[in-house]
């Protein structure tokens, strides 16, 4: 693949998705490529690799030109180290912190080199996902109750912190933010996160294949059908099995499905963030008709385990399709209902309009991704522009925004809901006949695959290794918020603290995708 | 206009409410002495504070939609708040991981007494998928008393209301009444 002016060693190893292996030193020169033709790094992750060849593996997912590049470097047992991206990315910086907490694979002259995921369950001197390392012993170690943490500190005449979480006010994940403010504007803000992690990589390992696909949908609950597609998608490249397409076609129907479903339910709860109880009441009652159906006629309101290694759980008749086809048209009308009261609602526009804003420039230079991107003018969907099947006979419409706001990351929601609602209304007409499970084939040797969902928050990455008896050797699940959640940072910085609920909402980042 | 459309969207939508669920007394796991005089005072009137103590946000979509309309959550008296100083029962959802224990316990130890504990989901209730390991301290009640176990993956809301209420309902096995 040719990237700058270098001819790169990639193999495709499926459609728009390439595989690679490096020099370590070569990374910076192919990182710097990929940035200066306009590409983003996705994810970071790093491996064991002693009980294959002796060493460790850092493995980077590029976003290029002509699709993903899933690209790896082997590192030495003794003194793992790489080459720092984060001066080319700066969204690799926490994805650096994180291998190396879970893995002592150093960042070369990094310039945070502070933890990352590791608070106080294990010493700084073990690493979780060394082959080597025992879970089941360790969680017996007398550890701190409490973990140090050294926030970046706002001095001067009038600054305090206000310190929030890891519990907050509502419903919501743990995370700690670290407010640095003067009067009630937000000088800085820090956020430490971390609280959800719960070991899911190392559980992985050892685990068998069709219990992974339940696994990997847990990773994040709201994404679920993208996670485990991503996960299907990989472990059936890794052993060259083929889905029956009738099963791809309602694995978008589920993905689309799940869109909606989390885009509803945020454009409620923007409307509930500015005092507007009506917008929450009636978008939660849209939403609750839509998770009914959902449990009606495929048996969860989630579509949890539905899609498994192969294909899918669940098949829709054609009773069921005309049931979903007239809820989505009824949703379609009472969303553009909804949509003109907020139009034209003054407090919500004057509360939405120029609140939290993240530059195009900016979003470009940290990677900012997914829904939250495209209100940033940055217009990529992996569902448009490198389409898995079946999205490469579906024509997505990406939906973009410029202004960066809170009112542009509700005006990609809203555009968005019609469009997955226009898809699913294809898809229910051109489905195909057949069946919708085939069994994989059967695994021969370590074999690898890498699977690539554009969720409902942004692309969801997850890479497969699978060792020769079949049992899964290394799973790493990207979440798209690893890269959103210092915009998050960015984007309240002169806001006042009381519209940070309001912007962290129409962000709606995961702490369990990225805790991991 | 706003106003005008919006109360034209509230007279066409009408009331989508559901009657309330029983309590389901089978849910409880602990005995707890329930004086009368408390239960008359809480009547059916109970205040909440939930905890992620690890979960995957799969439970929270759930109590989220417990707080829409279908529900009336409110019409029972049953209210989430933000300070644990408030309430009367917690609920928790997740497995616990070893990064939240500390916080979980202090959330628990703020609410005053008498409370109850409502586990939420597969993962509250037994460790679930991500079961005891280096990062996670498995099951809630592994860490605090637990009164109610609501298993599924998630829940749904009715199941959920169904153990709010059996946490603090006269049904509950032994209750001193």
């Amino acid at each position: 693949m040719k990237i700058g002016d270098h001819e790169w060693r990639l193999d495709p190893i499926g459609p728009h998705i390439w595989r690679g292996r490096v020099e370590t030193g070569q990374l910076l020169a192919l990182s710097r490529a990929v940035k200066d033709e306009g590409g983003q790094l996705v994810a970071l992750w790093g491996s064991d690799d002693r009980h294959l060849n002796g060493g460790f593996g850092i493995h980077v997912a590029l976003l290029t030109g002509l699709g993903l590049a899933w690209v790896s470097c082997a590192l030495p047992t003794e003194l793992p180290a790489y080459p720092d991206l984060a001066h080319i990315f700066p969204q690799a910086d926490r994805m650096q912190r994180a291998a190396f907490d879970l893995l002592g694979i150093t960042a070369t002259d990094a310039v945070d080199e502070r933890k990352w995921l590791r608070h106080n369950a294990w010493a700084a001197d073990e690493f979780p996902l060394r082959k080597d390392f025992s879970p089941l012993t360790a969680h017996r170690l007398p550890l701190p109750e409490v973990d140090a943490y050294p926030f970046i500190r706002v001095q001067g005449d009038g600054v305090h912190e206000i310190a929030v979480g890891p519990i907050h006010a509502g419903t919501i994940e743990p995370g700690h933010f670290r407010f640095s403010i003067i009067g009630d504007r937000i000088l800085k803000l820090e956020a430490r996160l971390g609280y959800t992690h719960k070991g899911i990589e190392k559980r992985f390992e050892g685990m068998d294949i069709a219990t992974g696909a339940r696994l990997a949908g847990r990773v994040s609950g709201d994404s679920h059908s993208a996670y485990a597609w991503a996960y299907c998608m990989a472990v059936e490249m890794a052993t060259a099995s083929a889905v029956p397409e009738r099963a791809l076609w309602l694995r978008a129907l589920f993905l689309e499905i799940e869109r909606i479903a989390n885009h509803l339910g945020d454009l409620g709860y923007l409307g509930n963030d500015v005092a507007l109880a009506f917008g929450f009441v009636q978008f939660w009652r849209l939403k609750e008709d839509w998770l009914r159906m959902s449990a009606k006629l495929f048996g969860h309101r989630y579509l949890f385990d539905r899609i498994t290694p192969g294909g899918v759980a669940t098949d829709i008749d054609a009773a069921g399709q005309a049931e979903l086809d007239a809820l989505a048209s009824r949703i379609e009308i009472e969303v553009r209902e909804l949509k003109a009261i907020y139009d034209e609602h003054a407090t919500l526009q004057d509360r939405f309009a120029d609140t939290g804003i993240c530059k195009p420039e900016l979003a470009a230079q940290l990677g900012l991704t997914g829904l939250a991107g495209r209100a940033s003018a940055q217009a990529w969907d992996a569902r448009t522009q490198f389409p898995q099947a079946p999205y490469d006979q579906l024509d997505v419409n990406m939906a973009t925004q410029r202004r960066g706001d809170v009112l542009a990351r509700a005006e990609v929601r809203f555009a968005e809901v019609y469009e997955s609602l226009r898809l699913i209304r294809g898809i229910l007409k051109r489905l195909p006949a057949g069946g919708i499970h085939a069994p994989l084939q059967p695994v021969q040797a370590v074999c690898e695959g890498l699977g690539w969902v554009e969720s409902w928050r942004g692309e969801v990455v997850v890479a497969v290794r699978i060792a020769a008896d079949g049992t899964l050797d290394r799973v790493h699940p990207h979440d798209p918020s690893w890269q959103n959640w210092p915009l998050v940072e960015v984007g309240v910085l002169d806001n006042i603290v009381a519209d940070f609920p309001l912007i962290n909402k129409s962000f709606n980042l995961s702490y369990s995708g990225p805790d991991l | 206009m706003a106003s005008y459309l919006i109360l034209q969207k509230i007279l066409k939508t009408g009331f989508v409410s559901e009657p309330a669920p029983q309590a389901d007394p089978a849910l409880r796991t602990r005995e707890q002495a329930l004086h009368a005089v408390i239960l008359k005072v809480f009547g059916q009137a109970v205040a909440i504070r939930h905890v992620d103590a690890g979960s995957c946000n799969g439970c929270e979509l759930e109590i989220h939609s417990l707080n829409g309309p279908h529900y009336n959550i409110d019409g029972l008296g049953v209210k989430f708040s933000a300070s644990p100083r408030h309430v009367d029962v917690l609920l928790v959802t997740g497995p616990v991981s070893r990064h939240m224990e500390a916080a979980l316990k202090r959330a628990y130890e703020a609410i005053p007494d008498p409370k109850w504990v409502v586990a939420m989901g597969e993962c509250a209730c037994t460790g679930g998928m991500f079961g005891e390991s280096y990062a996670s301290c498995g099951k809630i009640s592994n860490v605090i008393p637990v009164d109610v176990e609501v298993p599924g993956c998630p829940p749904t809301p009715t199941a959920l209301l169904q153990g709010i209420l059996a946490a603090v309902s006269k049904g509950a096995p032994n209750a001193d009444d």
